[in-house]
C-alpha cells in the first residue's frame, strides 16, 4: 500500500514534468511570432493613417500611400472567389452527394491535395504558361486571378465538403423516399443547412488569396502603376507584392514604410482569418437538429 | 408511358403489390431472397420478424431506393399497381406515390410548415391557400395539429421524437401516397402515440394501401388483414392475421416467434 | 380541396419531367466541378512542361543540370545551367527548418491534444491556425527586417541573410501547418484507446508513449511530410531571407540560394521563350514532381492508417 503510494507520487511527478515540457515547446513557437508581430505594430503603427491607406504612393514610391495596391488586392480577391467558389462548390457536391467510392474519387481527392501542396511559384509557371502565354490573357488581373483561384480552389473544396457532410444522411434518405431528386434535395434540404460553413470556408479563401505573392508576380501584378485598373484586362498592384517592392526593390525606402504596409496586409489577412473563425465557433453553437 | 398489360401476369393487374421471386443483395451477402407475395389495395398488409431479416432491405425494393445505393441488387419482379417497376423510368414518380415512415423519426432540418409543404412543392403546387389547406389537413391528421399549430415556424428537426414521428407521418401523407410503408415506427414513439398512429392508420386504411413493418407482433394483430414473417433472409409464410394467431400456421418457427419464444 | 378518393386514378406514367431533366444536367455539371481538380492538376503539369520542354530535348546537359553548382544563365560567353547548388540551398534551409520545426510542432501537437483541455484548448488551436494564416511574404519581410540585424549582432557575421534566418523563418512557418495536422492525427485515435490503458492503470505520459502516439504513427508521419512539402515549395520568404547567393553552403551561416527562389527572381527578366525562360520552367517540372511525390507520399501514408 505504502509502496504504491510513493509509485503514484512518482508517476504524478513524471506527469508535471511532460506537462511543462511540452507547454515549453508550444509557448517556445507561439511567442517568437507574437514578439514579431508586436514588432511589427509597434514599427508599423506610426505609418499608418487614413492618408496612408488612402492615397497613391508618390516619389518612386518612397512617399504617399497604398491606395492602388490595396484596391488591386481587392480586385484580384474578387475576381478569384467568382472563379474558384462555384467550381469549388460543385466539385465538393460531385464529392459528397454524387461520387461512388472508387479508383476516379480516389484521384479528385489526390488531385486536390496536391493542388494545395504545388508550389506557389509553380502555379505561378502554370499562370503564365496558361493564362498569360495560352489564353492569351496577357498579364492582366484576370490571369493573376485565375492563377490565384487554382491554388485556393482546395480550400473553398475541403471547407464546402466538411460542411455538407456534416449533413445528417437521414435527412438526404428522407427527401428522396418522398421523391424528391437528388438535385431538390440539395437544394432544399443540404445546401441551406451547409451554407453557413461554406461561407467560413470562403472568408478562408479570402484571407490567403489576399496574401499571396508568388503566383501574382508574372501574371498580373505590376511593382508600380501609375493608374487604377479599370477592367480584368488591365494590370493591377496587389498590396503583397508591394511589401516585397519596398522592402527589396525601392532604395532610400524611410523604414516605417515597409512595416506599415506589412502590417496593412498581416491586419487584412488575420482579420479575415479571424472572422471565419469565430463565425465557425459560432454556428458550432446553434443547434439545428 | 408503360403498359400496364405487357407482359404483366394476370393476377398483377388486380393487385396493389405483385413480388415474383425477389432476391435482394448488398455486394455478395444476400439480404432477402426468394420472396413471393402480393398485397390488396386498401389493406394493412404486416410485417414481422426480427432485426436483420430483410424487412427494410424489402420496403426499399418497392419504392426503388435500391437506385440510390451502390452496393445493393436486386433481382425479380416487383408489380406495382400492374406496372413492373425495376424497368420504371422516372423513379421520382413513382416514389412521389409512395410514403415512407421511418423507423427514427426524421424531422427535416426546415420549418414544421415547410416539412409538410415539400413533397406537394416539388410535385408543382405553389399556390400559398392550396398549400395552407394541405400542410393542416396532414397534420390534423397525424394528430399534431394542435401541438404546432402555433409554432409552424419553428424548426421540425428540433420537435420532441414523438412529435417527429407524427411530423413524418403527415409529410408522408403530404404526398397523397397510394401506397404508405411504415417501418418500425413506434421504436422512438411513447405507447400513447403509439396508439394514436394505429388509430389514424385505420383510418387511412380507407384510402390507401399500407405496409406495417414492425418489431411488435400485437401491432401487427392489432392493425393487419395479412401478415408476412421474415426470417433471416427469406419470407417464412404469409397468410390472414387472425389465422396466423389463432395458431394456423405452416411452420413451427412461426409460431414460435409470435408466441415470443424468440425475437 | 378534400382527401383523395377511394378510387383514385392511378398514375401509371414513368416518363421522365422536367425536374428529372434538370436532376441529369446538374449532376453533369457537378461531375465536370468533381473532375476539375483532375483536369486543373494534369493542366499544370502540361502548360508549365510545355514552356520548358524544348530546353529539355535541345540544351539540357542532364549531367550538368543535376551535377553542376554553376547556375550562369545569363553568362555572355558560356551559359551553364547547374541547380546542385539551388537544390544544396533549398534542402539545407528546409533541412533546417524541419529540424526545429517537427520536434516542437509535435510536442505542440500532444501538449494540445492531451494535456489542454476546455477554453485553453480552443484558444491555442485558435493561435495556431491565425500562426498558419501570416502570409509567406510578411514572413520574408521579417526575416529581411528582424531577424537580419539580430543574427548579425548574436553571432557576429557579417551577413544575416543566410541558412539560418531562412531555416528559422521556414520553421516557424511550417510549424503551425504540422502543429495542426499532426494535432488532428492524435484527435482521431478513439478514446476509448486511452480510457483502456488508463484503466490499466498507465500514467498519462504512458498513455501518450504507449498507446496513442503509436496509434497516430501514421497521420503523424503524413504530417511532417505535409511540412517538409511545404517548406520546399515555400518561395518569397526563403527568396527574401536566405541572401540569395548560388553558393554551396559549409555552415548555416553562409547564404544560399533556393529553387523556387530562383524562379520568383529572374523570371520576370527573361524574354519568352529564351532558353533561360524555359531552363526556368525545367526546374518548375522538377519542383512540380518532388512535390507531387511527397504528398502521394503523405497520403499513402495517411491512408494507411485509416484502413488499419
Amino acid at each position: 500500500m505504502f509502496q504504491e503510494t510513493q509509485q503514484n507520487i512518482k508517476h504524478k511527478k513524471t506527469e508535471r514534468l511532460f506537462r511543462i515540457l511540452f507547454l515549453m515547446m508550444v509557448l517556445l513557437l507561439i511567442t517568437p511570432v507574437l514578439m514579431i508581430l508586436g514588432t511589427l505594430i509597434v514599427k508599423g503603427g506610426p505609418a499608418i493613417s487614413l492618408e496612408f491607406l488612402f492615397t497613391n504612393p508618390t516619389n518612386g514610391m518612397t512617399e504617399g500611400g497604398l491606395f492602388p495596391a490595396l484596391l488591386g488586392t481587392i480586385w484580384l480577391v474578387v475576381v478569384a472567389l467568382l472563379a474558384s467558389v462555384p467550381l469549388g462548390i460543385a466539385a465538393a457536391l460531385y464529392l459528397s452527394e454524387y461520387a461512388p467510392d472508387n479508383w476516379l474519387t480516389r484521384a479528385i481527392n489526390l488531385a486536390i491535395v496536391n493542388l494545395a501542396g504545388v508550389p506557389s511559384i509553380v502555379h505561378a509557371l502554370f499562370g503564365v504558361g496558361a493564362f498569360v502565354i495560352f489564353f492569351d490573357f496577357g498579364t492582366s488581373i484576370l490571369a493573376a486571378s485565375l492563377t490565384l483561384a487554382v491554388m485556393t480552389l482546395p480550400v473553398v473544396i475541403v471547407a464546402t465538403r466538411e460542411s455538407l457532410q456534416a449533413v445528417p444522411q437521414a435527412f438526404r434518405e428522407a427527401c428522396w423516399n418522398m421523391g424528391a431528386t437528388r438535385w431538390q434535395t440539395i437544394r432544399r434540404v443540404v445546401l441551406p443547412n451547409a451554407i453557413s460553413g461554406i461561407l467560413t470556408g470562403i472568408i478562408l479563401e479570402v484571407s490567403r488569396t489576399a496574401g499571396e505573392t508568388a503566383p501574382i508576380m508574372f501574371t498580373g501584378a505590376a511593382f508600380y502603376l501609375p493608374f487604377l485598373p479599370e477592367s480584368v484586362f488591365d494590370q493591377t498592384m496587389a498590396l503583397a507584392l508591394h511589401l516585397f517592392v519596398v522592402a527589396t526593390q525601392v532604395p532610400n525606402v524611410p523604414p516605417s514604410m515597409p512595416y506599415g504596409v506589412a502590417l496593412v496586409l498581416i491586419s487584412i489577412v488575420l482579420l479575415f482569418n479571424a472572422m471565419s473563425i469565430t463565425f465557425r465557433m459560432y454556428l458550432r453553437g446553434q443547434k439545428k437538429w | 408511358m408503360v403498359n400496364p398489360s405487357q407482359d404483366a401476369p394476370a393476377q398483377a393487374k388486380n393487385k396493389k403489390v405483385l413480388i415474383e421471386n425477389l432476391e435482394i443483395k448488398y455486394g455478395d451477402t444476400v439480404a432477402l431472397t426468394d420472396v413471393n407475395l402480393d398485397i390488396e389495395a386498401n389493406e394493412i398488409y404486416g410485417i414481422i420478424g426480427p432485426a436483420n431479416s430483410g424487412k427494410t432491405s424489402f420496403l426499399n425494393c418497392i419504392n426503388r431506393m435500391d437506385d440510390m445505393r451502390p452496393n445493393m441488387s436486386t433481382t425479380g419482379r416487383v408489380w406495382f399497381n400492374g406496372i413492373d417497376v425495376t424497368n420504371w423510368r422516372n423513379l421520382y414518380s413513382l416514389r412521389r406515390q409512395i410514403g415512407v415512415v421511418f423507423p427514427l423519426p426524421v424531422g427535416l432540418p426546415l420549418t414544421v410548415y415547410n416539412n409538410v409543404a415539400l413533397a406537394p412543392q416539388l410535385s408543382g403546387i405553389n399556390k400559398k391557400a392550396d398549400l395552407d389547406e394541405i400542410v393542416e389537413r396532414c397534420l390534423r391528421r397525424a394528430a399534431l395539429w394542435d401541438e404546432v399549430k402555433d409554432r409552424l415556424d419553428s424548426l421540425g428537426s428540433l420537435l420532441s421524437g414523438g412529435q417527429q414521428q407524427r411530423l413524418t407521418i403527415a409529410r408522408a401523407l403530404s404526398q397523397e401516397p397510394d401506397l404508405l410503408m411504415l417501418d418500425e415506427f413506434s421504436i422512438a414513439v411513447d405507447p400513447v402515440t403509439t396508439m394514436r398512429i394505429e388509430d389514424v392508420l385505420k383510418e387511412l386504411k380507407k384510402e390507401m394501401t399500407i405496409i406495417l413493418v414492425t418489431n411488435l407482433v400485437q401491432q401487427a394483430q392489432r392493425l393487419a388483414d395479412r401478415t408476412a414473417f421474415f426470417l433471416n433472409g427469406r419470407m417464412v409464410e404469409m397468410g390472414k392475421t387472425e389465422d396466423l394467431f389463432a395458431g394456423k400456421v405452416q411452420h413451427q418457427e412461426t409460431l414460435d416467434y409470435i408466441e415470443g419464444r424468440f425475437g | 380541396m378534400t382527401g383523395r378518393a377511394v378510387n383514385n386514378t392511378i398514375q401509371t406514367d414513368d416518363s421522365p419531367d422536367l425536374d428529372w431533366y434538370i436532376d441529369r444536367i446538374v449532376q453533369v455539371l457537378m461531375f465536370i466541378g468533381g473532375i476539375s481538380a483532375i483536369v486543373l492538376i494534369i493542366g499544370i503539369f502540361i502548360f508549365v512542361t510545355r514552356e520548358g520542354i524544348s530546353f529539355i530535348f535541345n540544351d539540357l546537359d542532364f549531367a550538368e543540370f543535376f551535377a553542376s553548382p554553376r547556375w550562369r544563365p545569363t553568362s555572355e560567353w558560356r551559359a551553364t545551367y547547374g541547380i546542385l547548388a539551388l537544390i544544396v540551398g533549398t534542402a539545407s534551409i528546409t533541412g533546417l527548418a524541419m529540424m526545429i520545426a517537427i520536434p516542437f510542432s509535435l510536442g505542440s501537437a500532444i501538449f494540445i491534444s492531451e494535456f489542454a483541455t476546455g477554453k485553453y484548448k480552443e484558444y491555442l488551436k485558435v493561435l495556431v491556425e491565425l500562426l498558419a494564416a501570416i502570409p509567406s511574404v510578411v514572413w520574408g519581410f521579417i526575416g529581411l527586417t528582424i531577424m537580419n540585424p539580430l543574427i548579425i549582432q548574436i553571432f557576429n557575421v557579417p551577413v544575416g541573410l543566410n541558412v539560418l534566418n531562412a531555416g528559422l523563418i521556414l520553421g516557424l512557418m511550417a510549424a503551425p501547418i504540422i502543429t495542426s495536422i499532426a494535432e488532428d492525427a492524435l484527435k482521431a485515435v478513439p478514446d476509448g484507446f486511452r480510457e483502456a490503458a488508463e484503466a490499466m492503470g498507465a500514467t498519462k505520459w504512458q498513455v501518450i508513449y504507449k498507446v496513442v502516439l503509436p496509434a497516430a504513427k501514421n497521420g503523424l508521419l503524413g504530417a511532417v511530410l505535409l511540412g517538409v512539402g511545404r517548406g520546399f515549395g515555400e518561395t518569397m520568404a526563403v527568396l527574401m531571407a536566405s541572401g540569395h547567393a548560388i553558393n554551396l553552403p559549409e555552415n548555416i551561416f553562409d547564404s544560399v540560394r533556393a529553387l523556387t527562389a530562383t524562379i520568383a527572381a529572374e523570371l520576370g527578366e527573361t524574354a519568352v521563350g529564351s532558353v533561360h525562360y524555359q531552363s526556368l520552367f525545367t526546374i518548375g517540372i522538377f519542383l512540380f514532381l518532388i512535390t507531387f511525390m511527397i504528398n502521394l507520399t503523405a497520403d499513402l501514408v495517411v491512408r494507411g492508417v485509416k484502413k488499419g
